[in-house]
């Protein structure tokens, strides 16, 4: 292919690699994020729209596939519009095919063109398990560094509305295993544009999970451009009673049983993780020496999880600073129930979160 | 045994297979139509009332297909397919109450209440599963057919067996099915594939979705599979059809691929707002409907072709009594008791549960299902 010099995001820099003709950008990480506060109210699939938009606006080498995503507008109105904007040829409906998708748009990246691919759900994503995670995370490491993958991956993930056993997944807890991914899982609207953005930019395959309960959540999100730095967590709340760690959408359970707790007097620090693979651990181990307590909330299943990874590096890095040992929250170990009442048991909630900490100062 | 009503003109034109049926066995079939038609309209209802979660996909317009497929069938025919499943449950003969109280999520369901509308699943009646990842269960189609056999002629115990494995359109494009295919054909394996095609993969026409979509026989036909279309939208034609070729793939002991042509009167699932598609589209269908057309031939006098073994009265009765039958599964799903937390959360996670295979609990075993 032509070589496209990658087009830099102003402030950002250009960084050249073999795997990549035309290089890659690098944002302006150290520009001070702009306001959270604001008038800018829109809705979570907004964000995560005009993250795609913006970047599909500079860079030709960008395109959008996957099922229903332009003249439906998306299964979740995501891609709404889009179509309009951008025509056929750069937002291209997918048949029921995701292992055809995904390794078309792995080869399309490797020839040097920026794929976003959506799943409908991550949970359909698993037919394309063999593409995702031998083409896409090993590109690199088994051309011995001929060829990358700079590709995004993005669609729902995590339980909806009594969607049952198959359409559940979170799948953060499996892939995360593979070494070569990068995995990014916002909890609201703000993050959701700026992690959007590093991954569409990032020169790496990036698993970009979404929650389709939270699609229609609001917040400011605002005007100016920006990018949020994969690795590195937020600071929600701050307090010395014990660190609370989550991502994506319990995050927003862990809000609601801080403000619980702190009725009761009781200030945690809670760090949205932002993203999971790069794992923010510095954050983490920091908040520890303040609070020598950790409870770790994660919507997937307990047994290998993400949160056994926090607790295992909690406990390799930071085992003198604990005064108790770390407790797991997770989904109940069993494979997602239909019935209204047995799903509403088995999701972490924030009275599951409230209970745990206390556990913890106990 | 020739009844009167055979001696239809219709009859001595061409042999049809469903003319020399007795009027009881159409009657039958109007009336496993009505029930999934009347559930379905029940269904709707009470997803908008919030009774039913999840997703939920409406079989409304599609009933000859499941009806006058599984009637072509013997009751131990092991059969599989996709979420849009609770016709062919009903046809299948799992009770209204069974299905109607798995989507109200209740232990009274066919899978305690686990598994909701997109998964049907009942034992007794040979149904292997309504099954939500599209394509998933085209494997599955191969492989009871592979047991099937395998039972008939390793093990010498079982007759011989046909396995029907039902997917949509969309699902064709699914890798699995293509290589369910080379299997069944290469193993030589009793299943037919039955493409329920209703022209649409969600929002997705069938020529936006899918390659030489005019002719998916080809689909069979190159995996050297006997590949014929049918039109699925008339129930006696359906069994015309597909009985003798059930018959030859038992015979046989050879796989089939069937295009059969259908249309979904309502969106894909409970939040499609159908965009894609005209009402004339949708009205033109209705005109042909399968279930006013048996109907209409039930009614129809014997010098019209038509069978002259129901009434107006009997016909107002029959769908009286199926709205009684489906409003008390209604009544029946909503009184139900909720699956005890404690009991079956952890519940049939495994057969044989061990110690320590959880770090959060054991797993124990819970109640038995309601339709064993
Ligand atoms: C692997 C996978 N991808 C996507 C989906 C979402 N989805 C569910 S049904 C459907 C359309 C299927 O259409 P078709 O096979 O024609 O069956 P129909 O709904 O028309 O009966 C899609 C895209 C899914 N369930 N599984
Ligand atoms: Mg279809």
């Amino acid at each position: 292919m032509t070589t496209i010099t990658a087009p830099v995001p102003s402030g950002g820099r250009r960084v050249e690699h073999p795997a990549l003709p035309g290089g890659f950008a690098v944002p302006d990480f150290d520009r001070p994020l702009p306001s959270r506060e604001g008038e800018r109210i829109i809705q979570f699939r907004e964000a995560l729209r005009e993250a795609m938009s913006e970047e599909m606006r500079r860079d030709e080498r960008v395109f959008l596939l996957g099922e229903e995503v332009a003249e439906y507008n998306g299964a979740y109105k995501v891609s709404q519009g889009m179509l309009e904007e951008f025509g056929a040829k750069r937002i291209i409906d997918s048949p029921i095919s995701e292992n055809g998708f995904a390794g078309l748009g792995i080869a399309a990246a490797m020839y040097g063109l920026r794929p976003i691919i959506e799943f409908m759900s991550w949970s359909f994503s698993l037919v394309a398990a063999d593409q995702l995670l031998n083409n896409a995370a090993k590109m690199l490491y088994m051309s011995g560094g001929q060829w990358g993958c700079p590709i995004v991956f993005r669609g729902n993930d995590g339980a909806g509305g009594q969607l049952g056993s198959t359409h559940s997944w979170c799948v953060e807890g499996l892939f995360a295993n593979v070494p070569g991914t990068k995995i990014a899982i916002p909890s609201n609207p703000y993050d959701g544009k700026g992690l959007l953005k590093t991954a569409i930019l990032d020169p790496d395959p990036v698993f970009f999970l979404e929650s389709e309960r939270m699609l229609g959540d609001k917040a400011h999100v605002p005007e100016e451009e920006y990018y949020i730095p994969f690795g590195k967590a937020r600071l929600v709340r701050e307090g010395d009673a014990c660190t609370l760690i989550s991502f994506g959408r319990p995050v927003n359970f862990c809000v609601e049983a801080c403000e619980q707790l702190a009725a009761k007097g009781i200030e945690c620090d809670l760090l949205d993780m932002r993203t999971i693979r790069p794992l923010d651990m510095d954050s983490v181990i920091t908040s520890l020496k303040k609070t020598n307590r950790i409870v770790v909330v994660d919507q997937s299943w307990p047994f290998a999880s993400i949160a056994s990874e926090v607790v295992t590096q909690v406990v390799e890095k930071g085992f003198d600073w604990l005064d108790q040992a770390p407790i797991r929250v997770n989904t109940d170990d069993v494979p997602t129930p239909y019935a209204k009442n047995l799903e509403a048991e088995y999701l972490p909630n924030p009275a599951k979160i409230v209970a745990a900490v206390t556990r913890a100062m106990a | 045994m020739a009844s009167a009503s055979t001696q239809s003109p219709s009859t001595r034109a061409g042999a049809r297979p469903s003319d020399a049926l007795p009027a009881e066995t159409l009657l039958k079939w109007l009336r496993d139509m009505q029930l999934i038609r009347e559930f379905e309209t029940r269904t709707m209802q009470a997803y908008q009332q919030a009774k039913i979660g999840g997703f939920c996909h409406i079989y409304s317009g599609q009933e000859a297909s499941a009806v006058g497929t599984i009637r072509s069938l013997n009751p131990d025919d092991p059969i599989v397919l996709a979420y849009r499943d609770h016709g062919h449950a009903l046809a299948r003969g799992m009770s209204a109450r069974a299905c109607m109280a798995e989507m109200f999520g209740k232990a009274a369901g066919c899978a305690k209440g686990k598994g909701g509308s997109m998964h049907m699943f009942d034992k007794p009646h040979w149904l292997f599963g309504g099954h939500g990842i599209v394509g998933a269960q085209t494997p599955l189609g191969a492989g009871l057919a592979f047991a099937a056999r395998y039972e008939w002629e390793v093990m010498g115990t079982g007759a011989k067996k046909v396995s029907v494995c039902y997917l949509g359109d969309g699902a064709i494009d699914q890798g699995a099915f293509h290589e369910a295919l080379n299997l069944a054909s290469l193993f030589g394996l009793p299943v037919i594939y039955v493409i329920e095609n209703n022209g649409y993969s969600m929002g997705t026409a069938i020529h936006r979705h899918t390659a030489n979509s005019k002719n998916l026989v080809s689909r069979g036909q190159s995996y050297a599979i006997k590949s014929v279309e049918i039109d699925g939208f008339d129930v006696r034609n359906v069994y015309d059809q597909f009985k003798p070729l059930v018959d030859e793939c038992r015979d046989l002991q050879r796989p089939a691929f069937v295009d059969l042509k259908t249309y979904r009167y309502m969106g894909h699932s409970m939040s499609d707002p159908q965009k894609y598609r005209t009402k004339d589209e949708v009205d033109g269908w209705k005109e042909k409907d399968s279930i006013a057309a048996l109907a209409s031939h039930l009614m129809g006098s014997e010098s019209d072709g038509g069978r002259a073994c129901l009434s107006e009265d009997d016909w107002k009765a029959m769908r009286a009594e199926i709205a009684e039958e489906v409003r008390d599964s209604i009544e029946f799903a909503e009184s139900a008791a909720d699956p005890d937390v404690e009991a079956e959360l952890y519940s049939d996670v495994y057969i044989n549960p061990l110690p320590q295979s959880s770090p959060i609990a054991d797993y124990p075993h819970g109640a038995k299902n309601p339709l064993l």
